[in-house]
């Protein structure tokens, strides 16, 4: 029944219900390059601080926030070991002849800030933003149709073909096939991944067709009445703060 | 009046390898208040024959003639599309929004339908097919049954003066499929009916045709 931790999908729960999603999407968007920009500590620490404020702001489920970061932070975790390593600079610790440097520590720990502030903020503005709301919102902002169905699209579809991937591959196992490295675990695998692709392309033929069917010429509507409202200029003329702030403090 | 005639295929000839054509040369006509039960084998065209009518194909050779016009072109079918709601033969395939009532909601906002008035059409025909309170439901967690109602939902918000229903009862059960049954026997609309399911269609004809080698005959 629910939208499960899509944050595509299920309803506009959340607590900036009342922002026209443009203006989300702009205010994110914009975040997202003021903060890649910043490289002073306490402006860093302030865009997280920030993006964190904006999930408790916006009543992101703590569960959605958590596996969001989760799958962020590993991938960081590769950069954070890695970069001290790979950068030169003032010693900060070595080992036989491998050295970590200070400067690739601190780049190390400006990369994590940052990435971890655009997608806290992204949580904050998008999350439980329904996908055809996005869609049209996307398409408003004048976005080119071919992207915004892309998107869509991909989020509807990635269920059907996660299905048919499991029944086929469900057949493949009523068949006794068990995954070896050999020739002909490769092979089989190659077919399911061949018979994936020419069964999604047909479906997506007959979605097409079905669409059609119902008057589809390539816009994409929704139910939200996107109207800007004395509160999304209140919303943008905050959010100015906000990064005004923030670049306040990488310039002092 | 009641026998106006909707839709006309005229000895339409259609093939996806030239080698094998699967038309050749069928003619059909569907009047108001008829309920016409194509059957054929499998592989016979008879989905072809759907698609075709709707313009989804393009006959070789032919014409197809629908609410009183030749249609041709891509534009010529818009209307034709609106009018005739063709039925999916994989409700999947029919099904893409994220929640049951923007699916139904689809085809009305496309017709121009302002999103208030969208929404009350989509509600009301949810309830008129016996899924009231449905709304809010994720498409691709409904049951096989459940789906092709809300299919059926999804072609009724567009008002419709013709049904295509291509193989509507497959992977439905004895209980779903007799549901199906009674809603479309008090639908007012004609309808164009391809099925396998000799019960099913006993309880809709009102007159069957028969597609083999390409040409449709009176079975």
């Amino acid at each position: 029944m629910s939208g499960g931790g899509r944050p595509l999908l299920g309803g506009d729960r959340t607590g900036l219900v009342g922002i026209d999603p443009r203006i989300r999407l702009l205010s994110a968007t914009v975040f997202a390059f003021v903060a890649v920009s910043l490289e002073a500590i306490p402006a860093l620490v302030a865009a997280v601080l920030i993006g964190a404020a904006g999930v408790v702001v916006a009543r992101v489920p703590a569960a959605a926030v958590f596996h969001r970061l989760l799958a962020l932070d590993a991938l960081m975790l590769l950069v954070v070991a890695t970069l001290p390593f790979a950068m030169p600079g003032e010693t900060l610790l070595q080992w036989g002849g491998v050295v970590a440097s200070r400067e690739g520590l601190v780049r190390a720990v400006e990369i994590l800030a940052k990435a971890n502030a655009v997608v806290l903020m992204l949580l904050a503005l998008l999350h439980g933003v329904p996908a055809p709301t996005l869609a049209h919102a996307l398409q408003r902002l004048g976005l080119p149709d071919r992207l915004v169905h892309l998107l869509f699209f991909t989020v509807r579809y990635l269920d059907v073909l996660g299905g048919e991937y499991v029944r086929l591959r469900r057949a493949m196992t009523a068949r006794a096939f068990r995954p070896r490295t050999d020739r002909h675990t490769w092979r089989s695998l190659g077919w399911l991944v061949g018979m994936l692709l020419v069964r999604s392309f047909e479906r997506a033929e007959r979605v097409l067709a079905a669409m059609k069917c119902r008057g589809f010429d390539g816009r994409l509507h929704s139910f939200a009445d996107l109207r800007m409202r004395a509160i999304d200029g209140a919303f943008a003329v905050a959010g100015c703060g906000v990064l005004a702030g923030l670049l306040w403090l990488e310039a002092r | 009046m009641s026998e106006a005639l909707l839709l006309q295929l005229e000895s339409v000839c259609f093939a996806y390898d030239a080698e094998r054509p699967v038309l050749r040369g069928a003619s059909l006509a569907l009047r108001s208040g008829e309920r016409l039960v194509i059957e054929g084998p499998n592989g016979a065209g008879k989905t072809t024959l759907l698609h075709l009518t709707v313009g989804l194909l393009r006959p070789a050779a032919g014409r197809i003639i629908a609410f009183g016009r030749e249609r041709r072109h891509e534009r010529d079918f818009h209307e034709v599309r609106a009018r005739a709601g063709l039925l999916f033969q994989d409700a999947d395939d029919q099904l893409f929004c994220p929640t049951v009532l923007e699916d139904v909601a689809f085809g009305p906002l496309n017709l121009g339908r302002t999103p208030v008035h969208a929404r009350e059409i989509a509600e009301a025909t949810l309830a008129a097919v016996g899924l009231h309170g449905f709304g809010a439901r994720i498409t691709h967690r409904l049951s096989g049954g459940e789906k092709r109602l809300v299919t059926l939902a999804c072609v009724l918000a567009m008002r419709p003066d013709a049904l295509l229903l291509d193989e509507p009862t497959t992977g439905l059960d004895e209980g779903a499929e007799a549901a199906l049954a009674r809603l479309l026997l008090e639908l007012p609309q004609a309808m164009l009916i391809v099925s396998h399911d000799r019960a099913f269609c006993n309880r809709l004809a009102t007159r069957r045709v028969m597609l083999r080698d390409g040409r449709l005959e009176d079975a």
